[in-house]
């Protein structure tokens, strides 16, 4: 690994002034970004940390929205949204293993959109709002396919907002290497319809199954889905799957979603 | 009642005790004053020609100290293969160098061509990323995959080599008139193509070489990640560098796992010794777990077509393979003997089959080299045989279980010699299968596999009833089959003055427990606790010789070198007690740790033994030497046979394909065995290594020769979720007949006979539910393989 | 620049790099060899440490970002009197380690999750165990041994 300048501010104010500089690189947690810099995939110049900042911790509930600090760990959203968003905590609760869940961040995850990573499917099935320290973006405008988000330069996540839904629940089929979704599939059931975000699945990353969330919103079970086929155009083949492989398991895991959450 | 010391008795392991507290001292953990740190620098091509390396840039770097290259070392000699083959031609097998580093062309992905030495890691990883810059490789097509290797000889791994061929093997050549007439005459013959995946040993830790030159004696000490520290030295001093065996010392401290990988001399050991001579500093290197992935040898890697020739109750008449053997881009040193003599000459398993034949080709191509893993060769042999038997009781309708009963050797037959040659001493197939259909609850499946249904899964059993070789040795045996190196083992029993015992012994553990058991037994034969036994390994300055610790060796060999040292003990002790009990010696008995003459009350305690012997006042000096220390070396008669029967039950999710094993039964034949706990432990690791075989585990170069499973991030490791409780038994024991402990060894028995069961319980899955065109489904049986195979 | 931190209960500080990570600093810095590097993409678990109470992989931690935290390594788990803590005397006791590599991650692990959950199951065992790769066991009497530490019986239920 490069060396680097380390940073920890105390304030968000400060960690976007401290990000100004070129090569500059928030670190949340680094369960993903300290790997890349060991291959020197990654090499910035100055890392600012971003897990000393108070404003940035923490699960509260607020009307029907349950609002996470962008550096609280998985594993503290996997204990804190237990009793308020169960589909959510349990997400938090499955990713990768307990030591990283105690160190990785949901805005690290979100930043760094993995294609087959958990948070983008939960956020974008519930229509979240990511919160930065300039605006706020919603889930639909914020994923822009493979490791890209609509954040710029030096902006960083704070908050997501979570509308809470009646129902929900995600079903995750593991890579069996490295435990990331091969797919998984993230349903929320809401007053206005039915949401379905899928990860792990598309050549583009996260996306919403239109077909699947029609079906759901007119009859929410696991049968209402039976009639539908996913193509496997656009899917990602690898070792791990072929296209229609991934093509099979959005169905089959929605439909474990659904089950789940009925 | 379970004995509680000594032979037998599951005594607790004293290692673990440093183990558990952060005490164990792993090559990586020492610290040498004046160290550097070298960083090995490795081809990202699969095969290339070197152009030019210009080191100036990075010799000029911050901490950079030296700098070597190919160039280096390309008068030193070569890395040899073990064991000469030769072709059913008679031809002797092709072997090019194995250089240091890479000279001339780099052949592999991960394949070091040069190294940079450095005062601290992060420099000389700096220097290394420079260095790797300044390097012009042309690059060349990639030769992957076996077939179109052996095809192609306009394009070659090693350019004196044509056809890319090791060599074209035929066991045994003679017969094979004779079991191709049988295959053509048969009543019924069953075909399968399968591919015995690569695997990636992955020991824990990572492989590891400490380098240091003492120059006011000339003498060199290497500290490495050996499984056999002897093996090292030779290969060593012997080939590779010409320093004389008494200048070198190999140390192998404590060893995170082997599994056959670090059997082997690599460059990196050699490339250590020769810069800490260079510098008069200790030169140290540590892999990380990407370059453990590009650089250590592989194991498995072979496209076999199996036939099986039968009647139509199922009595075989003949097995013929022709199997494709990748050995990689070197030749690394077992790996010419795991697919022959290691496999081969399993092929006729535990069955009476009159007629057998294995044509093995060898393949150079541009990966990794090849070489034995945990049970190397004979896992090999056992998945074809109990694949194709699998498949052909599903050709004939027959149940496995009863053909596997009705072709075993019976006991009345031993010993029985194989048509593949191997002298088998002793066993009881029937009696382990009858143990394994009882604790896995055979009778019980059916409503098992209702209850797997009433969740939707498929619920399949799997049946594998294996038999290896091991103990690998005895010299005579594998001299014949073309070894280059004998394999007895050796120990020192050295009895201090004060009675404590000091036993060293050729044996390294890494795992196995050598420091617990051999005690056991020293403790067991000379009446003392095992508390006042001490077992030195690892060191080639303190321990007479040794092989090593592989091939499920360490008790059958160097167990063995211990029984016979102790005894020389013995024999000494009663001369001693003789001249002090004023006896005769043939009157003088040894029990329970007591010297003792005959139809008298008279005694001598082994401790006063002892101390006359160091404190020779009253003592036959003008017949026998003071002290008390023997060593003996032992090579044995035959290899040994552990033989058993695995069930394995598996369901599979039809929707995604996923199969979870949801038991897995274990009934073999160890022999007599000396810790039941530390057997349990071996055998659960086996197996837990056979599941991932059968499941996870995969190796995979794209065309152009990059490893695609190059981290955990796409390798599949089983994990604790992956694999259930098993049940082990081992009380079906035929004692081995020629070796005085009856043991057979059981290091390796899980990883031989698991992965057939698994894949067998799968095909028998996916056939209760009616998907009956699914012959076979190639490892790692995963749920994209099996999610396919069924829509397929 | 310089971190200040607790190990094992006693105060350290020392000159580290901004890319320094925690198991260098435990290594390299303070001596502290029982924590291990297994591989180089947080996944083995081989350098489990326990950072203000929680299961970190500390190769995957910079020191820098740890100023004033409290550490405990396997070190820092036997009893007073020297002798093995109730985790490790399990593992002991059911055999759960061979080499001894992956060894004293699979305790911070294990005494990691006993802390969370005193009575887990063997499915809760083997899911909080898979950031812990072991190659020589397989993972039988690891199960076990954590069993066994809380005081479960490990034989009848691996039995069962």
């Amino acid at each position: 690994m490069h060396n680097f300048e380390f940073v920890k501010p105390s304030s968000v104010a400060d960690a976007v002034a401290a990000l100004k500089d070129e090569d500059a690189l928030a670190l949340s947690g680094g369960q993903t970004l300290m790997p890349t810099m060991k291959q020197r995939l990654a090499a910035p110049s100055k890392l600012v940390s971003l897990t000393g900042i108070a404003e940035m911790q923490g699960v509260r509930q607020s009307g029907g929205v349950l609002e996470i600090g962008a550096a609280t760990p998985h594993a503290v959203v996997a204990r804190e949204a237990a009793a308020v968003y169960p589909a959510l905590a349990a997400l938090a609760g499955g990713i990768g293993d307990p030591a990283v869940r105690n160190v990785g961040t949901i805005g690290g995850s979100l930043a760094n959109n993995d294609p087959a990573a958990c948070y983008p499917s939960a956020a974008l099935a519930s229509g979240a709002t990511i919160v930065t320290n300039a605006r706020e973006i919603a889930a639909d405008d914020f994923f822009q396919g493979l490791f890209s988000t609509a954040l710029e330069e030096g902006e960083i996540i704070t908050a997501v907002r979570f509308p809470i839904p009646q129902k929900a629940a995600y079903a995750k089929f593991e890579q069996p290497a490295s435990r990331f979704a091969l797919t998984g599939a993230f349903v929320a059931k809401y007053a206005g319809g039915v949401r379905v975000a899928i990860t792990g699945a598309s050549e583009d990353g996260v996306f919403r199954w239109s077909e699947g969330e029609a079906a759901l919103s007119s009859n929410f079970s696991p049968a209402a889905l039976s009639g539908l086929s996913v193509s496997a155009d656009g899917m990602m083949g690898d070792l791990h799957g072929t296209p229609a492989y991934r093509a099979n398991l959005v169905k089959v895991m929605t439909q474990r979603a659904v089950a789940a959450a009925s | 009642m379970p004995k509680d010391s000594g032979i037998g008795a599951s005594t607790k392991r004293r290692e673990d005790v440093r183990f558990l507290s952060g005490k164990g001292v792993y090559t990586d953990d020492l610290n040498l004053r004046g160290q550097t740190y070298a960083v090995m620098v490795r081809s990202s091509v699969a095969h290339g020609k070197i152009v030019s390396i210009d080191t100036t840039a990075a010799e000029g770097m911050p901490g950079v100290v030296a700098v070597f290259t190919g160039e280096d070392f390309k008068d030193v000699g070569g890395n040899p293969a073990g064991w000469l083959i030769n072709s059913r031609n008679g031809e002797p097998m092709r072997e090019p160098k194995r250089p240091v580093l890479a000279h001339g062309k780099v052949r592999h992905v991960g394949d070091a061509y040069a190294a940079v030495i450095a005062e601290t890691y992060q420099q000389a990883k700096d220097a290394a990323e420079q260095l790797a810059a300044d390097t012009e490789i042309e690059e060349l097509p990639a030769i992957v995959d076996m077939a179109a290797a052996l095809a192609d000889s306009s394009n070659r791994v090693h350019d004196e080599i044509p056809d890319n061929q090791c060599f074209d093997w035929g066991w045994i050549e003679d017969n094979r008139a004779a079991v191709d007439a049988a295959i053509k005459n048969a009543p019924h013959v069953t075909t399968l193509e399968l591919v015995n995946n690569r695997l990636v040993p992955n020991a824990m830790e990572p492989r590891a070489s400490i380098g240091e030159y003492f120059p006011g004696t000339g003498d060199y000490k290497l500290t490495t990640t050996s499984q056999n520290p002897h093996l090292t030295r030779l290969l060593i001093a012997a080939f590779v560098m010409g320093i004389p065996e008494n200048k070198l010392t190999v140390v192998a401290p404590d060893v995170g796992g082997g599994f056959g990988s670090k059997i082997y001399h690599y460059g990196e050991e050699a490339v250590v010794l020769a810069a800490a001579k260079k510098l008069g500093r200790p030169v140290r290197w540590t892999a990380e777990r990407s370059e453990s992935f590009l650089s250590d040898a592989h194991g498995r890697d072979h496209v076999t077509k199996i036939e099986l020739a039968s009647d139509l109750e199922g009595n075989f008449i003949a097995f013929r393979t022709e199997t494709l053997a990748n050995v990689g881009a070197y030749l690394s040193n077992f790996s010419t003997a795991t697919p022959t003599f290691l496999h081969g000459t399993l092929m006729a398993g535990p069955y009476k089959v009159p007629n057998v034949y294995v044509n093995v080709k060898t393949v150079f191509t541009n990966t990794a080299p090849v070489d034995a893993y945990r049970g190397a060769g004979r896992p090999e042999a056992t998945y074809s045989l109990e694949r194709v038997i699998d498949k052909m009781c599903r050709e004939l309708n027959l149940d496995p279980f009863e053909v596997r009963r009705k072709n075993f050797i019976t006991t009345d037959m031993f010993p029985y010699t194989t048509p593949v040659g191997l002298p088998y001493d002793t066993g009881d197939y029937h009696a382990t299968l009858d143990k394994a259909m009882e604790i896995g609850d055979v009778a019980g499946f059916a409503s098992r596999r209702a209850a797997s249904a009433a969740k939707g899964k498929l619920r399949g059993m799997g049946l594998s009833t294996w038999i290896e070789a091991c103990g690998i040795a005895p010299s005579h045996l594998v001299g014949v089959l073309g070894s280059r190196v004998g394999l007895y083992d050796a120990a020192t029993v050295r009895v201090n003055a004060t009675g404590n015992i000091s036993v060293m012994v050729g044996a390294h553990s890494h795992g196995q427990g050598h420091e617990t058991v051999f005690p056991q037994i020293v403790a067991e034969k000379l009446g003392v606790p095992e508390s006042s036994v001490e077992i030195v390994h690892g060191d080639t300055s303190k321990i007479p010789f040794g092989m090593g610790s592989y091939g499920s060796r360490s008790l059958a060999v160097c167990g063995v070198a211990v029984t016979k040292a102790i005894d020389k003990i013995v024999a000494k002790g009663k001369k001693i007690a003789a001249h002090m009990l004023e006896a005769s010696e043939e009157d003088i008995s040894f029990a329970d740790g007591k010297f003792s003459v005959a139809g008298t009350d008279k005694a001598k305690s082994f401790g006063e033994i002892a101390f006359s012997a160091y404190v020779p006042h009253n003592y036959p000096l003008e017949t026998l030497e003071p002290g008390l220390e023997e060593t003996a070396f032992y090579d044995p008669g035959n290899f040994t046979y552990p033989a058993g029967a695995y069930i394995c039950e598996v369901e599979v999710d039809p929707e995604t394909g996923k199969v979870e094993v949801c038991s897995f039964t274990c009934a073999d034949d160890f022999g007599n065995v000396m810790n039941p706990m530390i057997v349990d432990g071996q055998v659960h690791g086996g197996v837990g290594q056979g599941i991932g075989q059968a499941l996870l585990e995969n190796t995979s170069y794209d065309e152009n020769g990059q490893l695609l499973t190059g981290s955990y991030m796409d390798y599949a490791m089983p994990r604790a979720s992956d694999v259930p409780f098993y049940k082990v038994d081992y009380s079906c024991q035929t004692p081995c007949t020629h070796n005085p402990l009856g043991v057979k060894g059981c290091g390796e028995a899980g990883a031989i006979g698991s992965p057939p069961a698994v894949v067998n319980a799968v095909i028998d899955a996916l056939h209760s539910g009616g998907h009956t065109h699914v012959k076979h489904i190639d490892m790692p049986v995963s749920p994209s393989r099996v999610w396919s195979a069924i829509n397929g | 620049m310089k971190v200040s931190i607790t190990v094992n209960g006693k105060a350290v500080s020392g000159e580290i790099e901004g890319r320094t990570l925690l198991v260098q600093f435990l290594r390299e810095g303070l001596g502290l060899t029982g924590t291990h590097v297994g591989c180089d993409t947080s996944q083995c678990g081989a350098c489990v440490v326990h950072v203000n109470g929680k299961a970190v992989k500390s190769c995957t931690a910079f020191a820098a970002d740890l100023e004033g935290a409290k550490i405990t390594t396997i070190e820092g788990m036997n009893n007073a009197d020297g002798s093995l803590g109730t985790v490790q005397q399990a593992f002991q006791d059911h055999h759960g380690l061979q080499c001894g590599f992956c060894t004293p991650g699979m305790v911070m692990s294990s005494a990691a999750l006993l802390a969370e959950n005193p009575k887990p199951s063997e499915d809760e065992i083997r899911h909080y165990l898979e950031g812990n790769i072991c190659r020589c066991t397989g993972y039988h009497n690891i199960v076990k041994a954590v069993l066994a530490a809380s005081g479960q019986d490990a034989d009848q239920i691996a039995a069962e």
